[in-house]
């Protein structure tokens, strides 16, 4: 039920006469308070790396490169939010879909004619095509087996949890074809070239394909903000993510909105996993690394929310960074993990999430 | 038949003692009696008729299909009767294997101190390892409870992916605790001394010549006995529990939670204690698989092995049958090591498709497995052996009328 709805019948109860751990928790669950806890962890993560003996630079170069990861971060989630919010279930092989477009990407490159490299970018257009070219794949990929396997179980009107386990078991089909086409080793898109770090303000150091990821992930989820927002097929999405059974009354076709929230979330998932592979190296188990980060900024940001799902991300990949000048880098999913609890002890439905009753 | 064949053949017919009755069609009055005497029979029989190197072959596979048929039951207390869905198995189990390790291992000294680290080392009998990774499996899994099992039921399985990658990382990172990265080498072994040349300090000399001439290579035999036996008990507790008003209450709890509220149900601390209590199984057979295989480390706890196989076996068998499970368990472990022959088989054919493929022929297993989840899930959600909703034998069987 909305909230602004008048209560005509019942009128509220003063504020004050509410017990007072009622009141307390009244507060808690709020956003404003969500998010002054998530900004004090975050505070209190600068002030550790600084009593670690971390330079302000330093810090503020880890920032930076948090940026860039809650941008790689960001496209894997924005997609997962969206299936999430559409189709109901946490899709535990999105993980396996980043690694697959970072693959895809990998074989495409060699096929198509070498350009000049865009300096200061470390890559030439051919990149860049083979990065349009994964995308409609690998959301092919996962309409496909959105039809084989999740269609059914519509149809017998399953329950979450069964979903939710197939989704698994996709998971590690998809992760079993990469390894049996690509092998279990690491890959490069460009083995050995040089990629020189900028010089920018204030001696923070990072590559140009660094930002380039960051600016690729702010344009994706500006045209995914034109799309929800100013398409036919947007506002469906949105409307079947709201109550599935009245968008079909409407006379929208949940089917092809489903099929294209796919489409959608896989390419979005293929964008990740490429700059993932662009910013490190490609192993078969990336995908899975990542899916706790694109799970907790999905939960944090409230799900079905791609803005939400944006701004915990860019969160999660600064704590992640930060956290390294006082943590082994290998507990960076430890870290997003920690602010998703966090978030589901004071707030389950998260920072975006409309206020339940 | 000679004497070392006789004894093998003893060690596997009481394994085999203990695991058949658990197999047979429940409700009749020869199960637990036929099941001993065939399982009896069936060992001394097997022993007598395989050659030694198949056999050792069959025991080390009922070994780990009755480790995971301990992680299967443990997951139905958990998924099967209460519904937590409960996608961080390889955490419980992992801090289960490393409890138990600790706890029983000598801690080194010297120059063997700066290859590998513990935080302790206490040299305990096997019992005590196994009944501290049950407690301390326990403990931490009801500090994950507490925030984690309010949750929405998808959160929970995220929120228990997370709590196994982090138990993961902490042991492949902390070389303090358990050697970190590092495998954890000589975990010792129940009653391995009964199988060495100079025997235990407490067999009386006018017995040891019935072990005189068992070698260390048959030691395995006498290990499954042990795990069959930690079965047949985790099974038989579990079952009683399960058939008693506590089960019930569960079951209550998973499917009607508001009128089990009001029956006067605690309902959050019956999720809890199911919780808890799978995740003390879990640890117990982590330990198991500790002493089993003598060296452990972090990459023996991963999602594939040690959740996602589990997932499976419990899926295909039944959730909510404790028989289901372990006939899940054993079903899946054989299509698991039967993939290792497939691939052996299709190596030809794949070196045909191209040079690479032979070699990742044993991600074909994966392949398998996953689609047999898929397979499951789809067609056979209830799992071969589907949960029995009659709570009573007194009750007339609905199927029956």
């Amino acid at each position: 039920m909305p909230d602004n709805q008048p209560h005509q019948s019942q009128p509220q109860l003063p504020a004050d006469e509410r017990r007072l751990g009622e009141r307390v928790r009244g507060v808690i669950r709020t956003r404003g308070f969500l998010m002054a806890t998530l900004v004090a962890i975050l505070v209190a993560m600068y002030l550790a790396g600084l009593a670690t003996g971390a330079s302000a630079q330093r810090l503020l170069a880890l920032t930076a490169w948090g940026l860039m990861l809650g941008g790689i971060i960001a496209l894997g989630s924005i997609g997962l939010t969206l299936i999430y919010g559409v189709m109901k279930f946490p899709n535990f092989s999105h993980g396996a879909l980043v690694t697959l477009g970072a693959y895809v990407a990998y074989t495409l490159i060699p096929l198509l004619p070498t350009g000049e490299v865009l300096r200061p970018l470390s890559f030439g257009y051919e990149f860049l095509i083979a990065l349009v070219l994964a995308m409609p794949v690998v959301g092919v990929v996962a309409m496909a087996i959105d039809r084989v396997v999740y269609r059914r179980l519509r149809n017998t009107g399953a329950h979450l949890v069964l979903f939710a386990m197939a989704s698994l078991a996709m998971a590690f089909f998809v992760q079993s074809m990469i390894y049996l086409i690509w092998g279990p080793d690491f890959h490069f898109y460009y083995p050995g070239r040089p990629n020189p770090a900028l010089y920018l303000p204030f001696g923070i150091r990072v590559r140009a394909d660094q930002l380039f990821i960051l600016l690729l992930a702010l344009v994706l989820v500006a045209m995914m903000y034109v799309l929800l927002e100013w398409t036919r097929m947007g506002k469906a999405m949105r409307a079947t993510a709201d109550n599935p059974h009245l968008a079909q009354i409407r006379g929208i076709n949940t089917e092809r909105v489903i099929a294209w929230t796919w489409v959608l979330g896989g390419g979005l998932a293929a964008a990740g996993g490429i700059m993932y592979g662009l910013s490190s190296q490609l192993r078969p188990e990336m995908g899975f690394w990542l899916l706790l980060p694109m799970f907790a900024a999905t939960i944090m940001g409230g799900i079905g929310n791609p803005y939400g799902a944006l701004s915990a991300a860019l969160m999660i990949g600064i704590a992640h960074q930060v956290s390294t000048s006082f943590l082994d880098p290998t507990y960076g999913p430890a870290v997003a993990f920690v602010l998703m609890v966090v978030t589901l002890l004071i707030r389950p439905q998260g920072l975006l999430g409309r206020t339940e009753r | 038949m000679s004497q070392v064949i006789f004894l093998k053949g003893l060690m596997l017919g009481v394994a085999l003692a203990f695991i058949l009755p658990i197999l047979l069609p429940p409700g009749r009055r020869w199960r637990v009696p036929g099941g001993i005497v065939l399982g009896l029979g069936l060992g001394l029989g097997i022993a007598a008729l395989v050659p030694s190197g198949y056999l050792s072959y069959f025991i080390g596979f009922m070994t780990m299909a009755s480790i995971y048929a301990i992680l299967s039951l443990g997951l139905n207390t958990q998924w099967g009767y209460t519904g937590h869905l409960n996608f961080g198995v390889a955490g419980f189990f992992a801090v289960g294997a490393f409890t138990s390790a600790l706890f029983t291992i000598e801690a080194p000294t010297g120059l063997a101190a700066q290859y590998t680290q513990v935080l302790f080392g206490l040299k305990m009998p096997f019992v005590v390892g196994v009944m501290a990774a049950a407690v301390v499996s326990g403990a931490v899994a009801f500090l994950v409870a507490v925030p984690v099992l309010r949750l929405r039921l998808d959160f929970l399985a995220i929120a228990t992916i997370g709590v196994a990658e982090i138990i993961r990382l902490i042991f492949q990172n902390e070389r303090w605790l358990a050697n970190g990265p590092q495998p954890l080498r000589g975990i010792p072994q129940p009653g391995r001394c009964l199988f060495e040349t100079r025997h235990c300090e407490w067999v009386p000399d006018s017995l040891a010549w019935i072990i005189e001439p068992l070698s260390t290579r048959d030691y395995t035999a006498f290990y499954l006995m042990i795990v069959a036996g930690c079965l047949a008990l985790v099974y038989v507790v579990l079952e009683r529990a399960c058939r008693s008003p506590w089960g019930r209450m569960l079951r209550a709890v998973r499917d009607e939670e508001t009128s089990a509220a009001m029956s006067g149900k605690n309902v959050p601390f019956a999720r809890v204690q199911a919780f808890v209590v799978g995740a003390v199984i879990m640890g117990i057979a982590g330990a198991l698989y500790a002493h089993y295989t003598v060296a452990i480390d972090y990459s023996h706890f991963h999602a594939l092995f040690a959740t996602f196989l589990v997932w499976i076996m419990l899926m295909l068998g039944g959730s909510g049958n404790h028989r289901g499970a372990i006939v899940g368990a054993i079903l899946v472990w054989g299509v698991w090591a039967g993939t290792a022959f497939l691939a052996n088989a299709l190596e030809p054919l794949l070196a045909a498709i191209h040079q690479d493929l032979p070699g990742r022929a044993q991600y074909i297993r994966w392949l398998l497995v996953s689609l047999l989840l898929a397979a499951v899930v789809l067609f056979r959600p209830k799992g071969l052996l589907p949960e029995e909703m009659r709570v009573s034998r007194y009750v007339p069987d609905p199927k029956r009328r």
